[in-house]
């Protein structure tokens, strides 16, 4: 091939290159763009500080705070809950287990089959749970919901970062004669950076999930307390609002997304911290 | 050779993957010496090495049959206890791992999980393993800074004095100056000499001018056997088997 043309071939596949992530930086841009043009305007002190009074979905006084309350309460519930479970299968499958042992093997195929699950199907199974444990549409329902959504999303971040941990920092840790146990703090201590991005991941795909919640959380104008009320959820509110003819109704749910990307963008600035802080002191 | 060597094999073979990668080792690891086992990439000295602290036990399908014998315990024995073993041997890997903390907890680490908690202690055995290493001026004014910061060969010494730190009486090195200078190089070799007043050694090297300079046995592994096993200038300048001879000259690699 002569050098012509591989010149020409070089700047093609970089033409190629640029124009993607010029879509990717525009796209971003585009949806930001639209929410704070259209959402700016209703975005009131009482959106955020006042949950609906009577009305509200045609256009009469009122906020959001209940839903904002109720994403915080599912998501958070659900990114606790979700790290409990799923923190100690990962140190099991890559600590205690032998690297490529059977039980590992399988695990981590289930749990990729776990990932590609849509969000309305985790819905109806937690839908179908809650009958027969006989909880009502609630926050509690909702938490369950979004914490079987998110264990495949967080043990397979974990999992991803505890596969840059080299095994000899494993081994390091156990021929100075410590247990198992005592190796996995040791490597947790080394992944916690990870464990902020799974976090932040979790968090984002729970609050901003619309199926899972859809049957599990209810749906209520009042801002929870008890963890079997129904609650709503920001995304649940977006969607009222945004099926009212009224325009007025319309535009509080741009505002209303507004309100949750800012959420998400504290969450990945406030996990970019912890995480760089923690890079710091290593 | 004293008449109970610390380490005794004794028809090791190990099978990893259905492939058999230790056959037949029968073995005496001379105490308070270095020995270095030399071979081929491949020829099994690594697995041969991690035999002796169990860390094999973290590969999967790994067969092992025979016994290897430390303090007259059979370390594979089913009711040998793990932890227990790896506490009497230190390794020292290809290359630095600090655990990730402060250079002071890194050595006060071993102590720690085996249950020293008096500060004082600590302090004194952090001091220590660090003076015997060579580290001491070097950190003394920064122990509570993260480890990963040292230079690599600060970092291999820092490994050494941690596994030095939970009284160990084995000390197993697995191509330990493989990512090193020339200068931190000599320096961990030397520290190898003179610790083996006080520590059996076990060296995997393929460096045959290291193994000449500080190991006082040789073993010569091919092919997951032993081949030949002697004084160091009995192995490398007259050796018995041919094997050994085309494999010292660079003839076989």
């Amino acid at each position: 091939m002569g050098i012509k043309r591989r010149k020409a071939e070089e700047t093609i596949f970089k033409i190629l290159m640029v124009m993607a992530c010029l879509i990717v930086g525009s796209s971003l841009f585009l949806i930001v763009g639209t929410i704070v043009v259209k959402g700016v305007p209703y975005l009131t002190w009482d959106m955020v500080s006042k949950a609906p009074q009577g009305g509200f979905y045609i256009g009469k006084e009122g906020g959001v705070l209940n839903a904002i309350i109720g994403s915080l309460y599912v998501a958070g519930g659900a990114t606790v809950l979700g790290l409990l479970i799923s923190i100690p299968i990962s140190i099991y499958l890559n600590i205690y287990l032998k690297g490529g042992s059977l039980l590992s093997k399988s695990a981590k195929l289930a749990y990729d089959v776990l990932f590609g699950i849509p969000s309305i199907v985790y819905g109806a199974f937690a839908f179908s749970i809650m009958i027969w444990l006989g909880v009502r549409a609630s926050l509690l329902g909702g938490v369950i919901a979004v914490t079987l959504l998110i264990i495949p999303i967080l043990v397979r971040t974990l999992d991803e970062v505890i596969a840059t941990v080299p095994r000899e920092l494993k081994h390091a840790a156990l021929s100075l004669g410590a247990t198992r146990w005592e190796t996995a703090r040791v490597i947790l201590r080394q992944i916690k950076p990870g464990i902020y991005t799974a976090v932040l991941l979790s968090f984002g795909r729970g609050i901003g999930d619309v199926a899972a919640v859809l049957f599990t959380a209810g749906f209520s104008d009042n801002i929870p307390i008890y963890i079997d009320e129904p609650a709503a959820t920001l995304p649940l509110a977006i969607f009222f609002q945004l099926s009212s003819p009224i325009p007025e109704v319309q535009g509080r749910a741009y505002a209303s997304a507004l309100i949750l990307t800012l959420i998400i963008l504290v969450i990945v600035i406030v996990s970019h911290i912890l995480a760089t802080k923690h890079k710091h002191k290593l | 050779m004293t008449q109970h060597p610390l380490i005794r094999v004794k028809d090791l073979n190990v099978h990893i993957d259905g492939h058999h990668i230790l056959k037949n080792i029968n073995i005496s690891i001379p105490d308070k010496s270095v020995t270095s086992i030399i071979g081929p990439s491949g020829c099994g000295k690594t697995t041969l090495l991690k035999t002796f602290n169990r860390l094999l036990d973290d590969t999967a399908n790994v067969t092992v049959s025979g016994s290897v014998l430390v303090d007259d315990e059979d370390i594979y024995a089913p009711e040998a206890e793990v932890t227990h073993i790896r506490k009497k041997m230190g390794l020292l890997s290809q290359r630095p791992y600090p655990l990730p903390m402060s250079i002071y907890d890194n050595v006060a680490y071993g102590p720690r999980i085996h249950g020293t908690r008096d500060k004082s202690t600590l302090d004194s055995i952090v001091e220590k393993q660090l003076k015997d290493t060579g580290l001491w001026d070097e950190v003394k004014d920064r122990l509570h800074g993260p480890a990963n910061r040292l230079s690599i060969g600060q970092q291999q010494r820092l490994c050494l004095a941690r596994g030095l730190a939970v009284k160990p009486e084995i000390i197993l090195g697995d191509e330990s100056t493989s990512a090193l200078d020339p200068v931190s190089t000599h320096t961990i070799e030397d520290l190898f000499v003179r610790l083996k007043a006080q520590y059996t050694i076990v060296l995997v090297t393929h460096i045959l001018r290291q193994a000449r300079r500080i190991s006082d046995y040789i073993v010569f592994v091919y092919m997951g056997e032993i081949v030949e096993f002697g004084p160091t200038d009995e192995v490398l300048l007259h050796p018995k088997e041919e094997l050994t001879r085309q494999y010292v000259k660079g003839f076989i690699s």
